[in-house]
Parts: structure tokens; sequence; C-alpha cells
């Protein structure tokens, strides 16, 4: 589903941010990307979604070239990050919005609010606040189930544990599982958290500054093989 | 403590995204601070003789209209000048007293710029005032009071802030002299005069706004430390949300969708609702031009110019920021199936909506005459078909990030300041001025007006082409957009 061939990123100080020479993931997997800070997920990321320019090379998104064709936007959802929001919208209203442009009625999105109703633990819909009054957590879980809007084919979540109490990471665990159970479906997450990308992934990559440095199916000995690699 | 409080303040000031990010904005900013302190200073020197010329006591009525001097002083305070709360959060849980970081954050209020500003006119007069024969004791007492009377301002306004409902009915008592005065129901001067005079013909009377000065200070500095907490005084403000569906909408399909938030955008955020205020302002701007009252503007050209204002406000106050209204989530926008086309329509729509409006309120005008109510339609006209275009084609090129959750920027202390935008921007009120004065002394003012019409028409011609330009921008501008809006203030 998506190629990268010779991808890499430098800033103007002849920083190499990333630098994958080959990487290839196929259609219907829950893709882990762990790494330290800086290690060069977030800018993976945004390249795969257009939002910087590579320096070198591309990445196919279902054949596409994202930097040259917006064909991809269709089928792609992502969050990112808070900037992912409209903060001047109630929930509801982001997610219609949403639904709009992914050509989903209300009764669709209404459907899928339904179904994750447990996910959002009575304090999000309704609740009478625009999104940029919400916490932290709670804005992450309403970016989160904007994602599935429209039955994308990639999935793209940066951080998606970060700031979520236990209840919702584990909530959020059989989400991404769900997900990943679907062969239409190709889930990328990224983590600073070892054993959850390690529970919902079947294949997990570790980056150390810009490099893909392991990339291993997920097995009972990988959180072992990953603690061992990051320990200090 | 102090000096590392005072260390602070010097970074933040230099390296605050609005100083490091170019040099002609800096210089800009410098030229306008340079004007407005000679311009004060001119005045203060000037305002006696010119006084005296025209028959009046140069004192006398410069104690006259003081009143309205210190409430327009409030007025702008209120709009522009920036309260010292939100960078005092990291100081809270640091070993510092909570006494030191009030009385700093005070403090450093004092010697702002609308406080200083004052000095360059007060300082001059008074030295007019002396060397005229006034005693020079006096004369100090007088300036102890008045000086008093703006850093009691300045105070009042830290007690007022964000008080909109309490600043409103002031604003409006006030207004309401003003226009009392004029038309000579009630004069309220003639209840404040003897009490600027006082100041001077008293050895007392200054203890008064002096002691005033201390109160407010102690009022200041009790509200601002009983709020210090992370909750109240420095927490943001939140209102009570409600969904708005504005299901009618929905036949427009995509552009109904983008419509709707744009709605949203202009309701419910308090930068893009002081657009909306500043296009009622705009609506009354025609008054100086068509009441005749100013020489130069009873020239048609500068008739036309009001007409083009008159009805334009909103659009070019919102026209020129499409598409940095959307700067908070443009990454969405971004990674989203959005169509350009749609999105810049449905701005461009907003635009025609507030330019009709405008161009309805207006109808007052009829009052001045048919002529001058066809001068505004006419310059609305134009707005559609010409400067809708224009201003968008400007805005495509300006990378500033709104922050939409404060209006203190409205003004322009960081304003997009660019030279392919102020290219853009000249042919906007130029060229509707040519067109009108080429019918009017050719032809007839009738001819005139009609020209300007052609020209707006004819713009809608251009339309596609103009739209299609702004998507092309749109897209190569892309990676620098997404990160000059990255770069929070």
């Amino acid at each position: 589903m998506i190629q990268v061939n010779n991808l890499s990123k430098t800033y103007n100080n002849n920083v190499k941010v990333l630098n994958i020479t080959n990487l290839d993931i196929p259609k219907g997997q829950s893709f882990g990307l762990v790494g330290n800070n800086g290690a060069g997920k977030t800018t993976f990321f945004s390249l795969l979604l257009d939002l910087i320019q590579p320096s070198t090379g591309y990445i196919k998104n279902n054949g596409i070239q994202v930097n040259t064709s917006e064909a991809w936007k269709p089928f792609t959802s992502a969050f990112i990050d808070e900037s992912f929001l409209i903060g001047y919208l109630t929930a509801e209203e982001y997610f219609y919005f949403i639904g709009d442009l992914r050509n989903q009625n209300k009764a669709d999105v209404d459907a899928l609010l339904k179904k994750h109703e447990e996910f959002f633990n009575g304090e999000i819909l309704n609740s009478k606040k625009y999104l940029r009054d919400l916490s932290k957590g709670n804005m992450k879980k309403v970016g989160i189930i904007a994602t599935l809007i429209g039955n994308p084919e990639v999935v793209i979540l940066d951080e998606p544990f970060a700031n979520l109490d236990p209840t919702t990471v584990n909530r959020l665990k059989k989400i991404i599982k769900e997900l990943a159970d679907n062969p239409e479906v190709t889930v990328l997450v990224s983590s600073h958290d070892l054993v959850h990308t390690v529970e919902v992934c079947n294949r997990i990559v570790a980056l150390n500054k810009g490099e893909v440095v392991k990339d291993i199916e997920t097995s009972p000995e990988t959180l072992k093989e990953l603690e061992a690699f990051f320990a200090v | 403590m102090f000096k590392h409080f005072i260390r602070l303040e010097w970074k933040s000031f230099f390296r605050s995204a609005s100083f490091g990010t170019n040099v002609v904005l800096k210089v800009f900013m410098g030229l306008i601070a340079l004007y407005f302190i000679s311009m004060f200073l001119l005045l203060g020197f000037v305002i006696y003789p010119i006084l005296e010329d025209s028959g009046l006591n140069p004192f006398t009525t410069v104690n006259k209209f003081l009143i309205y001097y210190f409430v327009v002083d409030l007025v702008i305070r209120y709009f522009l000048q920036k309260m010292p709360v939100m960078n005092i959060r990291p100081l809270l849980t640091l070993p510092i007293k909570r006494n030191t970081i009030v009385h700093f954050s005070l403090g450093k209020t004092a010697i702002s710029f609308f406080n200083l500003l004052h000095a360059f006119f007060f300082i001059p007069f008074s030295i007019m005032l002396i060397l005229n024969d006034h005693s020079v004791v006096t004369v100090i007492l007088w300036h102890l009071g008045v000086f008093s009377i703006i850093y009691m301002n300045n105070f009042i306004n830290i007690l007022l802030n964000n008080k909109d409902s309490v600043f409103y009915s002031v604003l409006a008592v006030v207004v309401g002299c003003g226009v009392a005065q004029y038309y000579k129901v009630f004069d309220v001067t003639t209840y404040t005069a003897p009490f600027f005079e006082g100041l001077y013909n008293t050895s007392y009377l200054f203890l008064l706004p002096v002691l005033a000065v201390v109160a407010f200070y102690y009022f200041a500095f009790n509200f601002f430390k009983s709020n210090l907490n992370l909750d109240e005084g420095l927490a943001k403000k939140s209102e009570e949300a409600k969904t708005e569906n504005f299901n009618w909408l929905n036949q427009f399909g995509t552009l109904g969708t983008f419509l709707k938030n744009d709605i949203r955008l202009l309701k419910r955020n308090k930068r893009s609702r002081t657009t909306v205020i500043m296009s009622v302002v705009f609506l009354f701007y025609g008054l100086l031009f068509f009441t005749n009252s100013i020489e130069v503007y009873r020239n048609p050209m500068f008739q036309i110019f009001a007409g083009i204002f008159v009805s334009g406000g909103f659009l070019f106050t919102f026209g020129q920021f499409v598409p940095s209204w959307d700067s908070a989530y443009y990454q969405l926008m971004m990674s989203q199936n959005i169509q350009y086309r749609e999105y810049i329509s449905s701005k461009w729509w907003l635009m025609v909506i507030g330019t009709a409006i405008a161009t309805l309120l207006a109808s007052f005008y009829l009052y001045f005459g048919v002529h001058t109510y066809l001068l505004i339609v006419v310059g609305a006209i134009f707005n559609i078909g010409v400067n809708s275009h224009l201003v968008m084609l400007g805005g495509a090129f300006v990378k500033t990030p709104i922050d939409l959750s404060t209006s203190k920027q409205a003004f322009g202390d960081k304003q997009a300041f660019n030279v392919k935008t102020m290219l853009i921007a000249i042919p906007k009120l130029l060229l509707p001025m040519a067109v009108y004065s080429l019918g009017y002394y050719i032809f007839s003012p009738n001819i005139g007006l009609l020209f300007v019409a052609l020209a707006g028409i004819l713009g809608f011609a251009f339309r596609n082409f103009v739209f299609s330009k702004i998507e092309k921008i749109y897209k190569t501008e892309k990676y620098a957009t997404i990160a000059a809006y990255k770069q929070k203030n």
C-alpha cells in the first residue's frame, strides 16, 4: 500500500532528520513506528501526508506519489496533533464537517459516533464546549475518532496513546486492533510506548536519528528485543 | 529579583516572533512609533499658538476637552494595550513571592508606550505654558495631576480588561455625552473643565488624582493578586458552546460545508468579530466625505473612494487574510480531500454577502441624495467584481498566522506586511478613482458612475481566471505556508 523510495529530509542547517532507503508497507498491515524524541516519526508522517517536502525520494500511497498528485486524500485519514482540530467548532460540528468532506451524510457519522460512544466517556458529545476548551486527552479522542469517518483505507495516528487515561488507552487499543483486523485497512501508529505498540501492531519499525534500525514482525519475543535495544 | 525579570523582558522583546521576522517590518514599526511621537511633540508645541490665534484661551480650551482626551485614551488602551498576564504563568511555581510578581507585572505596564506617548504632548505643552507667563509651580502641579490621571487610566484598563459589558456601557455614556455636547443639549465639560482648571488654580486639588492613582494601583494589585491562579485570572476564558447545523446551507454542497464553517468562524472568535465591528466602522467612514465637512474630500475622486470603503469594509478586512483565517488548522485542510475551488468560492461568497449587507445598511446615505447612495452602490459592484478578486489574490501571499482568540492583533502590530500584497492593493482604490474621474470630467457624474459599474461587471469575466491563479498560488506555496502557520507568536 505504501512504498518509500530513497526518502530523505534535510533542513537548511544540513541536519538530516530522516533517511529511509526502502520501506514497503503492504495493504492491511498494522504498522508501528517507535523511536526516541527526534527520531523522525512525525517527520515521516508529515512527508506521507505531503505537509512537508522531501529533500530526495518519494512516497507512494496506493501507487499515487503523494507530492505530485492529491488523489490519495480521499482514502487516507490522519491525526497528527491538535492543529488537526478546528478550535471554534463543537465536537459534533467537527465530525459533520469531516463527514461532509468525506462524502458521508449525517446518518453515517451519527452511526459511527454511536458505535464509539463508550470511547468518549460521556465527556465530549453534547458537552457544550468548543474543541479549543477541551482537555488535551479529550481533544485527542475527537481527533482519533474523526480519522475513522468515511471508511479510510489508510489511517495514520501520531502518538495516539499519549495524554490518554489508562481506560481510554485500552479502549483505543481495541479500536486499533479492530482496524488492523480489517484486511482493507492499513494502520500506521507511532509511539514512545513499546508495550502498547507491540500489542496492536503486527510489524514494528524502530527509527533512530532518522534511520531505520529495526524492522521486525511482532512475535512473543519482540517486546524483549525492543526493550533491549532502547535500554540505557 | 527584579534584575532577572528585566532580563526576561528584554529577551522576550527582542526574541518575539514579530520582532525577529523581518527587517522591513522592524523599520516600519519603528517609523510608525516615530511618527506618533513626532505628531504628539508637534501638537504639544503648536496647539498653544494655534488656539491663541483663533481667539481662544489655549489653557482653558485644552482643559475643556481634556475629559475626552482621557476617555479616548482609555478606549485605545482597552483595544490595544496588552495585559501583562499570560507570561507570568511559568513564574508561579518558582520560589518568588506573589507580591513581587504582581508588583513587577503592574510596574511593567507603567513604562508602556501608551503612557510614555502622552509625555510627548504634555511636556512641550507645559513648556509653552511656562513660556507664556504661566507660573512654573502651578504648571507643574497641573502636570502632576494630568499624569496621575493617565496612570489611573492605565490601572483602570487592567481592572476593565475583558469586561466587555462594563466597557461598552461606559463607552455608550461617553459617546452620548459627546453627541449631547455637539447638539448643545448638555455639556459635560462645564462640569469637568473646572476640575482641570482647579489642578492649576489651587495648590491642593492635584492631590486628588495622585491619591486616585495610588488607590487604583492598590485595587489593581489586589485584583491581580487574588486572581493569580490558573483557574481564575490566568485561565483562558471559555464560553458555552451551542451546536449550530445551518442545515439550510446543505443545498449548496461542498460550498455550503465551507460557508457553515466560515459563519461559525466569524461568530465565535474574538479576532474575526473585530473584523465585523471594523466593517461597521467603515460604514460610517463615508460621513466624513459626504457631509462636506472636509474641503479636500469634496473632490469627485474622493467621493468614489468613500463609496468603495463604505460598502467594502468587510471585504477588505476579511479578504486580506484568506487563507490565514484557517491557519490554526491548515494542516488538517491540506490533508483532507478539499477542493480548492470550492474553498475559495466559499470565501468569495462570504465577501459578496458582507458587501451586499453593508450596501443595504448604507441606505441611510440616501439622506445625502440619490447620487451619494449610487456612489456606494457602484462602489459595491466594483468591490464584488474586481476588488474581491484582488483582495484574495493579495491574501494568498500573506503567510501570517492568525491567532483567532485575541483581538489585539487586529490593528496591525505585526500585520502582514508584504511587498506583493502592497502592489496588489494599489489598483483596489486607484482604479475606480481613475475610472470615475475619467467619466466625470469628460462626460458627467452619472457617466462616471456607469464607468465604475461597468469596470466592476467586467471584473466578473476574469473570475475563473483569477480563481485558477489563486489556486495555483495555494498549491505552489503550500509547504511554505504550512511552515509559516506553524510558527506560533
